[in-house]
């Protein structure tokens, strides 16, 4: 009973959030990863285009609250996502149009689109900001928990509860449609498999006769989508605040190094080595121990192995001991 | 002469302007402008020489500065004797614990063959001196920040004079840049940037949260100043001369003698505010200076033609014997000192350290588009950058206001779209550096003042 009650314990508080928190970064991680495969530069705006994406979905939300429109027990906000889809691909493909075309026809170095993206990342701070305010947003509605931790006891007789929020099943399950769906994509239609070599050689891709203006424009539909919902799905599982979200560009680079920069399944799973390494590390075995050990060997301390506050710093430190020893990553990178 | 017209004349416009904000708004503000601007002018001079000479992306500005401004603290604090007592031994002898698993892994890296024997022997000693290391520091750091935690709570420094500091500072940022370096800079551009990026956000994080070295986000106030404190100044004689002087012509308007006297003691508090933002610029002018000659010389000089070589052609320059990856981590530790020296100077003249302002787009991307926007390889133009970005940086809420005024004057005051203009006036900040570094990029790529290659 002590062990089922133990594991009850991880499944709680490190399982199902890590998954979760896992999932969102694993999108974020994808888009940079198509952005640095196919349009070759680290895009610094990667949190705030999120933010972007995630406000247009909380415009949509309050004004479809305001009509009336509801999604039964589901959050309002999933209704909302394709229509900010709608203008996250607007946005992108202005921005394509006016900052980093130039700059991909006169054929700069990365390092100089990196720069570019840092312009980009201040405009957009600049507009979610001045459109939506600097301040926290709560846009969910609907169920919140799908099972709540006093039915989960009541219904097994254990001592430990197991509280899963709906918002977290709509995370993995949503993150897991897009993910199949993309990679089904890039594997098995033309366009995807065009993408592919367009990454893998540039010029040998333009002499098969791959129009580079139409791989372009799909990786910002793609990369809108990306950032729309993975966006959407953090700020339903915790809250819509723009600096929080470009702070969360940090863990989002982490993980697409982790798995191998420009490798959109390295990035999935880079997502979630970080989230697990995050949350593993930093949490409390106390009572887990109290569970599985006798009582004479009960720990004093709260047997932590890194104090919360250096959340952010284990996965910072995950990556650039990944970096100096593997630099192309985990799952080998460079190659979509 | 003609050559450096371009300079002058864009120095010239740079001063107008303060002037300018300091007839219309108040010398004060002129003076705080003035001097983050020479804060920042180090700053872009340290990226400079990384990026202008170098071409080394650092994104971990925002790490150097915060560690400068950890050094202000450890100099300049007192000591505070009873957390010594209290938690002193477990912490030094910690330290040498530390300093001896550091140097057991460096002979056994240097004296025994590549093996996976070695390896789980290096990664056992870590492990093992980690969990160590934490039984012996673990009480100690508990009965520091026991010490009276609303007030001290932490060890405090060496109690020395604050300028100080501007060296330690520099020796800080530079010890931490060499470690970087070492393990870092064979990386591409851009996997530099982002392992920078995280390692100055986890510098961050430690300064943060090792609360018994730097009072973490409990912020340390009140630090000693190189400058006279105003309070002072109001009862000094010569000073009240001084001020009496200088307004001669106005008081002189004045009649009543009450009035006179209430008219004066006014000057005389405003006088010593400016008086004490003119001694810090006064100071940090030396530093300024002093660097520009430094920098000046060394990029004419032919390490500074070696290190442009390396720039822009790392293979040529290798091929010609020079020492690509010997230099390039001697000039990313010079630069990162530089910017050490800056982040030391700013928590002088705040004359407080707080932790959780460290934000890395004041700090780290905001110097990246002072040093793109004046002009990367030419010292003088990323002094300029650094000028014209913080004024900017400072000035736009005003005329981000005067332009929301502008451009809704037929609108209602209580208008909604006016009202919620005018609440998201302090952003428009960030739109007009991003649309600065955009027009820039595009328009006039090597910066305001870009550089110039002579040959003599």
């Amino acid at each position: 009973m002590d062990f089922i009650n133990a594991l009850i314990l991880l499944l709680n508080y490190i399982f199902v959030p890590a998954l979760a928190y896992g999932s969102q970064l694993a999108l974020g991680a994808i888009f940079v990863t198509l952005i640095y495969g196919i349009l070759r530069f680290a895009n610094f705006a990667t949190g705030d285009m999120m933010a972007f994406g995630t406000m247009f979905t909380v415009l949509f939300t309050w004004y479809f609250q305001s009509v009336g429109i509801s999604f039964g027990v589901l959050p309002t906000a999933l209704l909302a996502i394709p229509f900010a889809i709608v203008f996250m691909i607007g946005y992108m493909l202005v921005i394509d149009k006016f900052v980093f075309k130039y700059y991909r026809v006169k054929k700069s170095p990365p390092v100089q689109l990196a720069m570019v993206s840092i312009g980009v990342m201040f405009v957009t701070q600049a507009v979610v900001r001045i459109i939506i305010g600097p301040s926290d947003r709560r846009f969910f509605d609907g169920e919140k928990f799908l099972i709540k931790a006093g039915e989960f006891k009541e219904m097994t007789g254990l001592n430990e509860g197991l509280a899963i929020k709906s918002t977290q099943v709509i995370t993995i399950i949503v993150t897991l449609i897009l993910v199949s769906s993309l990679f089904w994509f890039l594997n098995k239609t033309k366009t995807g498999k065009s993408m592919r070599a367009y990454s893998d050689n540039e010029d040998l891709a333009l002499l098969s006769g791959i129009d580079p203006k139409k791989i372009v424009m799909i990786t910002w539909i793609i990369a809108a989508i990306l950032a729309t919902i993975g966006g959407t799905l953090y700020g339903l599982d915790k809250s819509f605040k723009p600096f929080t979200y470009f702070n969360n560009m940090l863990p989002i680079f982490a993980a697409a190094i982790v798995g191998g920069i420009g490798n959109p399944f390295g990035a999935f799973l880079g997502g979630y080595v970080i989230a697990f390494s995050e949350i593993l590390l930093t949490y409390a075995y106390r009572k887990f121990f109290m569970y599985v050990l006798p009582e004479s060997m009960e720990p004093d301390g709260l047997v932590q192995l890194l104090s919360t506050d250096y959340k952010f710093a284990v996965s910072f430190s995950i990556l650039v001991i990944v970096l100096l020893y593997r630099p192309s990553g985990i799952f080998k990178g460079k190659v979509l | 002469m003609r050559k450096y017209l371009n300079v002058i004349a864009a120095y010239s416009i740079m001063m107008g302007l303060i002037i300018l904000v300091g007839i219309f708004q108040s010398w004060n503000i002129a003076l705080s402008i003035f001097n983050l601007c020479l804060i920042s002018a180090v700053m872009t001079m340290g990226a400079n020489i990384q990026w202008g000479y170098a071409g080394l992306i650092n994104f971990g500005i925002m790490g150097f500065t915060a560690l400068g401004g950890l050094a202000a603290v450890l100099i300049s604090v007192d000591p505070v004797q009873e957390a010594w007592s209290a938690g002193g031994p477990n912490i030094l002898l910690s330290l040498f614990l530390l300093i001896g698993v550091i140097l057991a892994v460096k002979y056994i890296l240097k004296n025994y063959k590549k093996s996976k024997s070695r390896f789980y022997i290096v990664a056992a000693i870590i492990i093992l001196g980690i969990i160590i290391i934490r039984f012996i520091s673990e009480p100690g750091i508990e009965a520091i920040e026991e010490v009276n935690p609303a007030k001290t709570g932490f060890l405090g420094g060496l109690g020395l004079p604050i300028i100080f500091s501007w060296i330690v500072g520099a020796l800080f940022a530079g010890g931490l840049a060499f470690v970087i370096g070492k393990v870092a800079l064979g990386l591409r551009a851009d996997y530099l940037a982002i392992a920078t990026l995280l390692i100055s956000e986890i510098v961050i994080a430690i300064i943060k949260h090792e609360d018994w070295l730097t009072r973490g986000v409990k912020n340390v106030i009140g630090l000693k100043r190189p400058a006279p404190y105003e309070v002072n100044l109001q009862q000094t004689d010569w000073f009240i001369n001084i001020v009496e002087k200088f307004n001669f012509s106005k008081l002189n308007l004045i009649t009543d003698l009450t009035e006179r006297q209430a008219a004066l003691n006014q000057f005389v508090i405003e006088g010593s505010s400016i008086f004490v933002k003119l001694c810090y610029s006064g100071l940090f002018l030396i530093v300024v200076i002093i660097l520009l000659i430094l920098t000046q010389k060394a990029l004419y000089s032919p390490w500074g033609r070696m290190m442009r070589a390396i720039r822009d052609n790392e293979e040529a320059a290798n091929a010609m014997g020079k020492n690509v990856v010997k230099q390039h981590l001697l000039i990313f530790v010079l630069g990162s000192a530089i910017v050490g020296i800056a982040g030391a100077m700013l928590v002088t003249q705040d004359g407080l350290f707080t932790p959780g302002s460290y934000r890395p787009l004041r700090y780290t991307f905001l110097i990246w588009v002072m040093v793109i926007v004046g002009g990367s390889g030419n010292n003088f133009g990323a002094i300029l950058g650094g000028f014209v970005v913080w004024f900017l940086w400072i000035e736009a809420a005003p005329i981000g206001l005067y332009l929301v005024n502008l451009t809704t004057a037929g609108l209602d005051d209580t208008h909604f779209l006016k009202v919620h203009l005018i609440e998201s006036v302090p952003y428009f900040r960030f739109l007009m550096m991003g649309i600065g570094l955009l027009l820039i990029m595009r328009y006039r790529p090597k910066g305001i003042l870009p550089e110039k290659i002579e040959i003599k």
